[in-house]
């Protein structure tokens, strides 16, 4: 069955003409590339306003032309001003947490890797595979465009809590039509979402070639594969809730807003709605979400990790695969905990508190796995590796906070403080970012056929890994003495004695961006200039190292593949391609 | 060398880390509420067990990458494989974790799950960009009704009530300040006029969210005197980080010294 899908579906004809091969491109490597190009912009975009946040925080006199060019109204003179600020920062969240944690590992590293590491030509539908990247394009276009708009870019954060979202410019400045872009971008970002996941699931279940059971996956795949279905689920709860949104700001509806409001002395004129139900639609996508994002990094860890460490992971395949599959199942019942203080019922709070708390199990035995693995290792320290211990370390760390943060008592104190942010940037933001930096020092010889530099790959971690501490750990600490987040200056009684705590992590920050254009070199120089890939760089075992680098069109030059094993079957201290005909080894 | 350096950075955060927690250099202000020893505690036990498995974590990563970095001979498992890791998962952490959620559960309760003494002093909070306003009973004990139209900040009628018309509202207390007496039960109402924001009074261990549309009760007792910052911890706009009141806790007579002043101003 998988075959006759493979024949009858993945294979099209070369693409003829530079619009066709490089712009819309029905090829998966093609949009592969344009996704992790579209996240690696959309990165050192976040990256910027982040900068410029950390910095008004730190200095608050200091002037940013470059702001003041931007944005006259937000920055006159380039001094920011606070609604400015929270415009920036409800950016800086979105276009992280869209477009570069959710597409870069999913999207990006998904297209190109998964229809080769399970032998296909190219997805199970090629062309859907290029709307979606399309369409995620025009919404990161919409998001971009709000800066450029009178009113600017909407104030009201990534989680865009109604009523504040809702109710439009009376609310404030922020709230015009650069909030009407932000739904309508996050709507297509949904609908590209949704049409990658149905192709990521059918693809695996169809498409895979001769001999590659499910049991056979790569972790990357498997990773994917779970991710494509959390996705699956929670964009179709993101998508109407965004629409309604737009609808309660545009249409005169009052889906999220109650009535009574006032602004300005002016009775507004909706009744009927709830901001508790946003906040329930948004986190019930929200929550699930973090694991969308977390997920494939599980995934790209737990595949890189037995190459340079010449052997299986502790476990097989069923462990760590099974572990995900409880995160992403449990996922969906945990939404509540962002909402401990928000007015929900207090026996709800228990309700949500439990299953939070549960789903460390399944996190703790992923990390034990991964550390346990390095028992009795011969670990190869390259880039890749460097990377994968990066985000165990990181990922440790940001687990830590869950703790705190899944019991009502004490997120009633922690709550919108500082402690939330670290924990969240360690936990799904540096982590699915470390990973993905080991997928991309790990892949980048395959996609482009070029090697990167190992010392500037080195150099660039080092820089980063340090720096991811120096600003999070510190910002997660403040936290416990009660720092509120989302504050564009600190004038609070509470909030003064911090300013140097504040000032040490900008100047932390600004350093740990510096490093990132470490790595832009790196990309930049060893695509054009980098020695020449050889098929199999690291030595590893699935099917993407089965082929050129990189791979042709229809990724294996006309061969059918054959899988005779799992991705982590040694011959002593050598690996075994899954395609090589030798019996898999008892015990792995 | 990548391996012992990467130990090393590992064992200095964790090490950097436990000092800024052991030593409090960033740590809660002290608590003046009658709950709030129970979240103290809390806090405190989830930092044990947290840090604890935090540390270990850390030191048996950095231990491994130390001593098996380049090693060059035959890679082997862990004896037993991941049975004792799953074990050590379900039994070690989820033991944790039920005791977590049990002895947590019962410090929230003291907080939510309890009804308010019913000699509480009942107090109406109301939120909006970007200040907060309170509402005291007056002599008659009851508050006026709220009609949301009328609010009108011009003319200081800040919780939309009717004082023409409504005897109930025309002894209403309204302050920018909050002022209770020291060991007295305070209920609280919170409503928001506009948008979502947040009553949240560190030192009391209390933060709760207004939510437009609902009337949200919270109950507490403060047990020292002093006075404190409430601050808006829920994203409202461009003034939110600007948007606070102070609560004074007051010996009972200065506090009816108080309310006799601003009754006076109303």
């Amino acid at each position: 069955m998988a075959e006759t899908m493979a024949h009858a579906v993945a294979h099209h004809a070369p693409p003829q003409g530079f619009i066709r091969k490089y712009v819309f491109s029905i090829d998966h490597k093609v949009i592969g590339i344009q996704y992790t190009t579209l996240s690696l912009v959309a990165a050192f975009v976040g990256m910027a306003l982040s900068w410029a946040m950390r910095i008004h925080l730190a200095w608050p006199d200091m002037r940013l032309p470059i702001l003041g060019w931007l944005s006259p109204n937000g920055a006159p003179g380039g001094l920011m001003t606070p609604e400015y600020y929270l415009s920036l920062m409800t950016m800086h969240g979105t276009i992280m947490a869209f477009f570069v944690l959710t597409a870069a590992p999913f999207a990006g590293f998904g297209n190109f890797m998964l229809p080769i590491q399970v032998g296909a030509a190219d997805m199970a539908f090629p062309r859907l595979n290029m709307a979606s990247f399309w369409v995620t394009f025009t919404g990161f276009l919409l998001a971009c465009a709000t800066f450029f708009i009178p009113d600017g870019p909407p104030l009201s954060g990534w989680t865009a809590y109604a009523p504040l979202s809702a109710v439009g410019s009376v609310a404030g400045p922020g709230q015009g039509w650069g909030q009407n872009l932000w739904g309508l971008s996050i709507a297509l970002f949904c609908v590209a979402s949704l049409l990658g996941s149905l192709n990521f699931i059918v693809t695996v279940l169809d498409l895979r070639t001769k001999g590659l059971k499910m049991s056979r996956l790569p972790l990357s795949t498997w990773a994917w594969f779970i991710d494509a279905w959390v996705s699956l689920l929670a964009f179709a709860v993101l998508l109407p809730t965004c629409l309604l949104l737009v609808l309660d700001r545009l249409g005169g509806t009052s889906f999220f807003i109650p009535g009574g409001l006032v602004f300005n002395d002016q009775l507004q004129p909706h009744s009927g709605g709830s901001p508790l139900l946003f906040q329930h639609l948004f986190w019930f996508f929200g929550h699930p979400e973090v694991y969308i994002i977390i997920l494939p990094a599980f995934g790209l860890v737990s595949h890189i990790m037995p190459t340079f460490i010449g052997k299986p992971l502790v476990g097989g395949w069923k462990v760590i695969t099974f572990s995900e599959i409880a995160v992403g199942t449990l996922s969906f019942v945990v939404w509540g905990h962002h909402m401990f203080v928000s007015g929900m019922s207090p026996y709800m709070a228990m309700v949500f508190s439990v299953p939070t708390l549960f789903i460390t199990i399944p996190s703790v035995i992923a990390v034990l796995v991964w550390v346990f693995s390095l028992y009795g290792a011969n670990i190869r320290f390259d880039t890749p590796m460097l990377y994968s211990l990066g985000f165990i370390s990181l990922f440790i760390t940001g687990g830590i906070g869950g703790f705190f943060l899944a019991q009502p008592s004490t997120d009633s104190y922690l709550h919108a403080t500082s402690f939330v942010v670290g924990h969240f940037h360690f936990t799904m933001g540096l982590s699915a970012i470390f990973a993905t930096f080991a997928g991309f020092y790990y892949w980048f010889p395959k996609m482009f056929g070029r090697m990167m530099n190992e010392k500037l790959g080195k150099l660039h971690f080092w820089l980063s890994f340090i720096g991811v501490y120096c600003v999070f750990i510190t910002m997660q600490l403040t936290g416990m003495s009660g720092a509120v987040r989302r504050y564009s200056a600190l004038v609070d009684d509470f909030m003064v004695p911090l300013i140097p705590a504040y000032r040490f992590m900008t100047i932390a920050a600004l350093l740990l961006g510096a490093a990132q254009f470490i790595f832009l070199y790196n990309v930049i120089w060893s695509r054009f200039k980098g020695p020449k890939a050889p098929d199999n760089p690291w030595g590893a075992t699935t099917l993407e190292w089965d082929t050129t680098s990189p791979p042709p069109f229809d990724n294996f030059g006309g061969r059918q593949l054959v899988v005779h094993h799992g991705p982590m079957e040694y011959d002593g201290d050598e690996s075994l391609m899954q395609t090589s005909p030798e019996p898999s080894i008892a015990g792995t | 060398m990548a391996g012992k350096i990467f130990a090393a950075i590992v064992v200095l955060v964790t090490l950097a880390t436990a000092y800024c927690v052991i030593a409090h250099v960033w740590w809660m202000p002290v608590d003046i509420s009658v709950h709030g020893p129970k979240i103290d505690q809390q806090l405190e036990e989830t930092m044990l067990v947290a840090g604890l498995l935090f540390v270990a974590g850390q030191v048996v990563l950095a231990a491994f990458v130390f001593l098996y970095g380049g090693a060059k001979n035959r890679p082997k498992q862990i004896p037993g494989g991941a049975k004792y890791l799953v074990l050590f998962a379900f039994l070690i952490v989820g033991a944790e974790i039920l005791a977590l959620s049990f002895v947590g559960s019962k410090a929230w309760g003291a907080v939510y799950f309890e009804a308010p003494d019913p000699n509480s002093l009942h107090i109406d909070v109301q939120a909006g960009q970007f200040a907060y306003y309170f509402r005291y009973p007056g002599p008659d004990g009851t508050f006026g009704a709220l009609h949301p139209e009328l609010i009108n900040e011009g003319n200081q009628n800040f919780f939309g009530i009717d004082t023409d018309h409504d005897p109930d509202a025309k002894d209403d207390i309204v302050t920018a300040e909050m002022a209770i007496p020291v060991n007295k039960p305070i209920l609280l109402t919170l409503h928001s006029k506009d948008v979502g924001h947040s009553f949240d009074v560190r030192e009391l261990r209390v933060q709760q969210d207004f939510v437009p549309g609902l009337i949200i009760p919270i109950h507490f007792t403060a047990t020292q005197t002093g006075r404190f910052e409430i601050v808006c911890t829920q994203l409202c706009g461009l003034g939110h980080y600007n948007m606070k009141a102070y609560l004074s806790v007051l010996s009972q007579a200065d506090y009816d010294d108080w309310l006799k002043k601003q009754a006076a101003m109303q």
